[in-house]
């Protein structure tokens, strides 16, 4: 079960002497400018949350504008290319990359492996202000002239960078110089985290005692250091063809009988620079939630994981199969037709480890004893809701179903539900189950049970009418329907369905936002082990945990994380720092 | 209390070479690489990062160069020098080649001398590297100007694709970024080394942390690497 022996009398020495810490002198270090992961984390949360509320009302706007074309003014053709564009580049990278691993990343990491801190506290700093630069960057891209950009949040060139798409002037450009900031300041975040899980771990921690929210966030850092680059060259190759008049991207056009100066370049080479990284990111952003949802399960199911080893295994083996299926978004890209074999053969590869982790998660509940606390809820909720996701990614992933299911709504239904839908429930189930460790007390349970509800359900109600339009036909990026006869009545009626149950969805946010700030300060107090889990960031000397996370000794770890119901053990879970129990050895021999 | 004692298994299988060695060290608790200081870590995992970066670069000018159907301008004529009516093919870039390959010897040295403690030499070396570098990046300007003198710019040039001149600043002109950083923190860490920074314990100014003689050799890794980055974009753009 565990791979090392228990109880072989011992952890090997300390291999480096305990840092020495930075220790704040006055309210700005401590608080604003703050080299403490914990408060880093706090702050990339609340921040990615924000733009998370503001996406989300951009998307209001969207629906609005589909269920009832010209109803509001302000919206034509292009604000809502506007509107699609910053919804999706937001989400994507502002808000899940971010929160999963700015924010989840900070928090849990050194606690989890029991580190005193980060390793580069400082450029763990820096990380998070350049993260708000290329926010401050991103939302100032809506008061130039000419507004943000509407090239779609995959930025395909040519569209990007001529006329005719909004934002050409200021707004692309923004866009950019904001995603090259991100990566910047993701870069010296991303190697805190990886240096921190590959050295500076605690006594006995090995890496398959670690648990795995911290594998699902070390594996998506790693991915995002080689992934990221391609985007940043891209993104430095269309900035160059916007202002100094270059070509990479750019074939010969003919715009309205003028002839452009531009010519002898390859949009497709963009696509692959883009996909490079976009596939990559999909799993960037899987990852963490697959993690953490096992780490929820096994916590609220008191019972261990189902195949720990083969769980670490699907998720590094997910990690690298995601490099080499990126060209399955380019079915339809002119590409050579031949790599649609290739990468529709890896794509289709990747549901083996995937299935082995659904698997995994529905034994690991299997004569558990499940509480249905709301942690757990959104746990479940994302099996269900990823595996939907799933099944409709085999469908786009097949070269000859996918050309006719290209750009149609169905295509934007599977996304959500995989990479939208289920990431956004375990970030939920993460925040209710790490808030009493970052505050001290309990959000509301009543807030949180109506809260789940609406929003597990409600998903459903906006998602899948949508494959069922996509199914029809209905292309996505159109602006409005208007009057094609080929549409019949019911698809404009699913529309104004799918766009009051995402009124109603998004409006049923506000029962969190409000959850977590009553529970600030009227939420019930936690103690440190609310959910009695036998990770490290549970057994903390405090709760919230002080500066330098541990007390004066930091914690030895004996076992691996999920050690819930042991036979003979005198409570049904045993912390990580638990040394050996009498009689431990012979019952439990690995 | 709990009784420590060294796990012999472990320690057996460390000795013992190859794979096994690696295995161990990876199923070993706090460390996966043993004796890799953080700092070292980092640095190698940020060039891997990097490394991709340029390869990105590359690989998108080689796409670019073999999809035109515009001929490529003859690196051999547009990178030659002409001396005394003699025209010398890449002998500005067989110049900068070697001047940057010599600062890699420099700066293994100054490791060396920096493992010894002699602060005065290994500050010797680092601004022996930081000059090499700076000249280095001097020959390029030189060598940008004389291609914009000829009328190469970004989006043309009067011998062929486009893409050339394109390709060429954006590639050169990251790398000598990269150059010019480290010839930055060559001299910001020369000047540490020789001030004794690392004997007293000195504070950074900015992170109010203590350095070690190691930041001479986490150093080096940065500019090896960028040595190494030359050499490709020497093979793939100049020598093709």
């Amino acid at each position: 079960m565990v791979d090392v022996p228990l109880g072989v009398a011992g952890v090997p020495p300390a291999e480096v002497e305990d840092v020495e810490l930075y220790h704040p002198k006055s309210w700005v270090t401590h608080y604003v400018f703050s080299q403490d992961a914990k408060i880093i984390a706090v702050q990339y949360s609340v921040t990615a949350l924000s733009i998370g509320l503001v996406a989300l009302m951009l998307s209001w706007l969207m629906r609005l504008q589909l269920a009832f074309p010209g109803a509001l003014s302000f919206i034509d053709a292009d604000a809502y290319y506007q509107l699609i564009t910053m919804h999706g580049m937001m989400m994507v990278v502002y808000v899940l990359t971010a929160l999963f691993l700015g924010g989840f990343g900070n928090y849990l990491i050194p606690l989890m492996l029991g580190a005193r801190d980060m390793v580069f506290p400082y450029a763990n700093m820096l990380s998070f202000w350049f993260y708000l630069l290329a926010v401050v960057v991103l939302f100032a891209s809506f008061a130039v002239p000419g507004g943000p950009t509407g090239a779609g949040w995959t930025l395909y060139p040519p569209q990007s960078i001529t006329a005719g798409t909004p934002g050409l002037a200021w707004g692309i450009v923004m866009m950019l110089v904001s995603l090259m900031i991100f990566i910047v300041g993701f870069t010296m975040g991303g190697l805190n985290y990886v240096v921190t899980v590959l050295q500076g771990r605690t006594r006995g921690m090995t890496l398959m005692r670690m648990p795995l929210t911290v594998w699902g966030i070390f594996t998506a850092s790693v991915m995002a250091l080689l992934a990221f680059p391609a985007l940043f060259v891209g993104a430095v190759m269309m900035l160059f063809d916007r202002l100094l008049g270059t070509s990479f991207f750019m074939p010969e056009i003919i715009e309205q009988g003028a002839r452009l100066p531009y010519g002898g370049g390859s949009p497709i080479l963009f696509q692959h620079l883009f996909w490079f990284f976009g596939h990559p990111e999909v799993y960037i952003v899987a990852l963490p939630a697959f993690g953490i949802v096992s780490d929820l399960i096994s916590v609220h199911a008191r019972r261990n994981i189902f195949g720990y080893r083969m769980m670490v295994w699907a998720i590094v083996a997910i990690g690298a199969l995601s490099f080499v299926v990126w060209a399955h978004h380019m079915y339809v890209s002119g590409m050579n037709p031949y790599f649609g074999f290739f990468f529709a053969t890896t794509t289709l590869i990747i549901a083996i480890p995937t299935a082995i982790k659904v698997y995994n998660w529905v034994l690991t509940l299997w004569r558990g004893d499940i509480h249905l606390t709301t942690p757990m809820l959104f746990a479940l909720a994302f099996i269900v809701t990823f595996v939907n996701g799933g099944l409709t990614g085999l469908f786009l992933g097949n070269v000859v179903v996918d050309v006719p299911l290209s750009d149609t709504m169905f295509v934007v239904a599977h996304f959500h539900m995989v990479m939208g839908v289920a990431p956004i429930l375990v970030i939920f189930g993460a925040i209710y189950h790490w808030y009493p460790k970052v505050t001290g007390r309990l959000l509301s349970v009543p807030l949180g049970q109506f809260h789940f509800w609406v929003t597990f359900l409600g998903a459903y109600l906006i998602f899948f009418p949508m494959h069922y339009l996509g199914l029809m036909g209905v292309p996505r990026r159109y602006y409005e329907m208007g009057e094609t006869a080929i549409y019949p009545p019911s698809a404009h009626d699913l529309n104004i369905f799918i766009t009051v149950m995402a009124l109603l969805v998004g409006a049923a946010q506000l029962a969190f936002v409000f959850n977590l700030i009553w529970s600030l300060r009227h939420g019930r107090g936690a103690g440190g082990n609310p959910w009695r889990a036998c990770s490290l960031e549970w057994q903390t000397s405090a709760t919230p945990p002080p500066h330098g996370n541990f007390g004066k000794e930091l914690p030895i770890v004996y076992r691996w994380a999920y050690d819930y119901n042991v036979p003979g053990a005198p409570e049904d879970f045993i912390p990580q720092n638990q040394p050996p129990l009498a009689g431990e050895i012979a019952s439990r021999a690995p | 209390m709990v009784q420590i004692s060294l796990r012999n298994e472990a320690d057996e299988a460390r000795q013992s070479a190859g794979l096994a060695s690696i295995a161990a060290d990876l199923s070993s608790d706090q460390r996966a690489f043993k004796n890799v200081s953080w700092g070292k870590a980092m640095m190698w995992i940020f060039l891997l990062s990097d490394t991709f970066v340029f390869s990105c670069f590359l690989i998108s000018y080689m796409t670019a160069r073999m999809s035109t159907t515009v001929p490529w301008p003859n690196p051999s004529e547009v990178f030659a020098l002409e001396i005394g009516g003699t025209s010398f093919p890449l002998l500005l870039i067989a110049i900068m080649t070697f001047v940057l390959i010599s600062s890699s010897g420099t700066m293994a040295m100054a490791v060396n001398y920096g493992y010894r403690r002699d602060r005065i030499t290994t500050a010797a070396l680092m601004l022996a590297t930081a000059v090499l570098g700076a000249a280095f990046v001097g020959m390029q300007a030189f060598e940008w100007t004389k291609l914009i003198h000829e009328g190469v710019r970004p989006w043309e040039n009067p011998w062929g694709a486009a893409q050339f001149g394109s390709s060429f600043f954006m590639i050169t002109g990251f790398h000598g970024t990269h150059v010019t950083f480290g010839v930055i923190f060559l001299i910001a860490i020369a000047r540490k080394v020789l001030r004794g920074d690392f004997d007293t314990g000195r504070r950074g100014f900015f992170t109010s942390r203590k350095g070690n003689y190691e930041a001479v050799e986490i150093m080096g890794l940065y500019w090896h690497f960028v040595d190494l980055v030359w050499v490709f974009i020497f093979a793939f753009f100049y020598l093709w």
